[in-house]
């Protein structure tokens, strides 16, 4: 399973600098980040190499957090490579809450982070259309 | 349940009954304080009042208040009414904020001040077969010494205690079987806390604790409540006053009955001191009717309270006092209606936040802001904003729903919240009024 970091997020300048500049100083690699934003806080969401070492410096250092359990999926790298797995989900009325790209290693594939309503109809309605679900060691994640 | 009272003809006389012991005894008080307190007769003269003037409970609006500025100014024996040959002690408070207070007691006094704790231990379910276990502290401080005098009026068998050297407490808990706990709501905790660290739970045999002399939630006694398998029982009282036992909590534990043959309680308006109906919430004021040495009439207590006179099922008819809600002291106004620190702590906390909070009161365009500052927590976040928003949304109207008036939440990081020397500022008010 991958978790993605969630951390609050309050409505003030900087605190997004102090955190990807915490995690560096502790070579933590972000391999895909996303901001949800109301208009007084926000979410970061995070998916990073070494998900509990990360949330153990984030946490010692005051910050509000959660481990989100998200799909990954290897999106095909043409045209219509996306648009062709969200087709996938609606056809299986999976709702998608949120989603968002994640950083590739290869040239042929792209990889895209789902947070969705039911994870086991995503993974078999992804499973079933001879796409697949990325597995930890491909993304270069512990 | 079977229904036990201490005085069963005082706790459940009708209400006119009530009255009517009340408006004689004050009658007679306002007299007592005219003759032999010169201080407070100074203050009736200048308000132009008479004894005469006060022939019922009706009256007591046309005294003076007495507030804690005038203890300070009379300190020690200014509003004594009895010569100290007649006294037998004293008790005082800490004196953490400015001059201790010094009261006096003759023992007529303290035996009634005793009868009004034994009323709080039989309403906790105590009988002369319980071991009365008193952590409060003994010597000044008026909580030793009123329950001990009370346990001992029940016949309970009275373990004088006193506060700290927890390796004792246990030993003697344990050992005599200790039944009744009385001492401070944050030392039960700290007393439930070392028992449980001991594993020695099956060794106590505790029923009831009598808490008081602290602010405390009701969530901290659902924990005690749980965590020593006993009922925890609110008791409200303070020095000037007397001591514990002014009111006390029943099995309904639903507010503290006011032992109102003893004490008159108002609820007044803190910015203009006139009376509000029953219901409203307000500042305490209490006149004592009874007693000798220290006959404090309309005594302004700061705390915030709300009354209720509705019958109870515990059959008491004395008038019930709602948990002090905040020091009148803290309140503040913001578009006219009265807002207390404490009533927005009493909200975060049961939405699951930090009690560490800020709020900032500003005027703009000839109206007033306001905005609440939250600390987020680990519980309350999500990795959704629309969850987020919905916990947000509820804080707002549980807040609006405690308060009358909305306020504006601002949802911050923990530990985020100013501290000035280890203590959070709570209110910043940007008005210039
Ligand atoms: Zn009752």
């Amino acid at each position: 399973m991958i978790y993605q970091i969630s951390v609050f997020l309050e409505n003030r300048a900087g605190q997004l600098a102090e955190i990807t500049g915490l995690l560096a100083k502790n070579n933590v690699n972000i391999r895909a980040i996303s901001i949800a934003e109301a208009s007084d806080y926000g979410v970061l969401r995070m998916i990073v190499d070494d998900a509990e070492h990360a949330s153990a410096i984030l946490l010692e250092n005051g910050n509000v957090l959660s481990m989100t359990p998200v799909s990954v999926v290897a999106v095909p790298d043409r045209p219509a490579g996306l648009a062709d797995v969200l087709a996938v989900l609606a056809d299986a009325k999976v709702d998608i809450e949120y989603m968002y790209s994640i950083l590739a290693h290869g040239n042929e594939t792209a990889y895209m982070v789902f947070r969705v309503s039911d994870d086991e109809k995503f993974a078999n309605a992804i499973n079933g259309k001879g796409l697949r679900i990325a597995e930890k060691a491909e993304l270069g994640l512990k | 349940m079977e229904k036990r009272y201490y005085q069963p003809e005082v706790e459940t006389a009708s209400r006119e009954q009530i009255r009517k012991w009340q408006s004689e005894r004050l009658v007679k008080q306002v007299k007592h304080a005219w003759d032999n307190v010169p201080y407070y007769r100074k203050k009736m003269e200048e308000k132009g009042v008479t004894p005469d003037d006060i022939k019922s409970v009706d009256d007591l609006h046309k005294l003076p208040f007495i507030t804690k500025a005038d203890l300070r100014d009379a300190y020690p024996y200014g509003l004594v009414g009895k010569p100290l040959s007649e006294c037998v002690r004293i008790h005082s408070t800490s004196g953490t904020t400015g001059k201790r207070v010094m009261a006096f007691y003759t023992q007529h006094d303290v035996d009634l001040w005793e009868d009004c704790c034994a009323r709080a231990i039989v309403a906790a379910g105590g009988t002369k077969e319980d071991v009365c276990h008193v952590s409060y502290g003994y010597g000044l401080f008026t909580g030793g010494a009123g329950l001990h005098g009370g346990s001992h009026k029940v016949g309970c068998l009275t373990l004088p205690m006193s506060s700290g050297n927890t390796d004792r407490q246990l030993q003697f808990m344990t050992d005599l079987g200790s039944t009744i706990l009385c001492c401070t709501p944050s030392y039960a905790a700290y007393l439930a806390e070392s028992i449980k660290e001991r594993g020695i739970k099956d060794q106590i045999k505790l029923k009831a604790g009598i808490f008081g002399a602290e602010a405390w939630s009701e969530e901290m006694r659902r924990d005690i409540e749980q965590q020593l398998g006993i009922r925890a029982y609110d008791i409200y009282g303070l020095t000037e006053i007397s001591g514990p036992g002014v009111s006390f909590e029943c099995e309904a534990q639903t507010g503290m009955h006011v032992n109102e043959d003893h004490f008159i309680a108002e609820i007044i308006d803190p910015e203009t001191g006139e009376v509000l109906p029953e219901g409203s919430k307000g500042e305490l004021v209490f006149s004592c009717i009874t007693k000798e040495a220290f006959p404090l009439l309309r005594y302004r207590t700061r705390d915030i309270c709300v009354l209720n006179s509705e019958p109870c099922p515990c059959g008491r008819t004395h008038i019930k006092m709602s948990k002090p809600m905040g020091r009148s002291d803290d309140m503040l106004i913001i578009r006219g209606v009265n807002v207390f620190p404490s009533q927005i702590e009493t909200v975060l906390l049961e939405q699951g936040y930090q009690a560490n909070y800020q709020i900032i009161v500003d005027r703009v365009n000839n109206s007033d802001t306001f905005e609440v500052m939250v600390e987020m927590t680990p519980e309350n976040f999500s990795d959704s904003l629309a969850k987020i928003a919905e916990m947000e949304k509820s804080l707002v109207s549980a807040l609006k729903a405690m308060l009358g008036i909305a306020a504006k939440v601002k949802l911050v990081a923990p530990k985020s919240i100013t501290r000035s020397e280890g203590k959070a500022v709570r209110v910043i008010d940007k008005r210039k009024i």
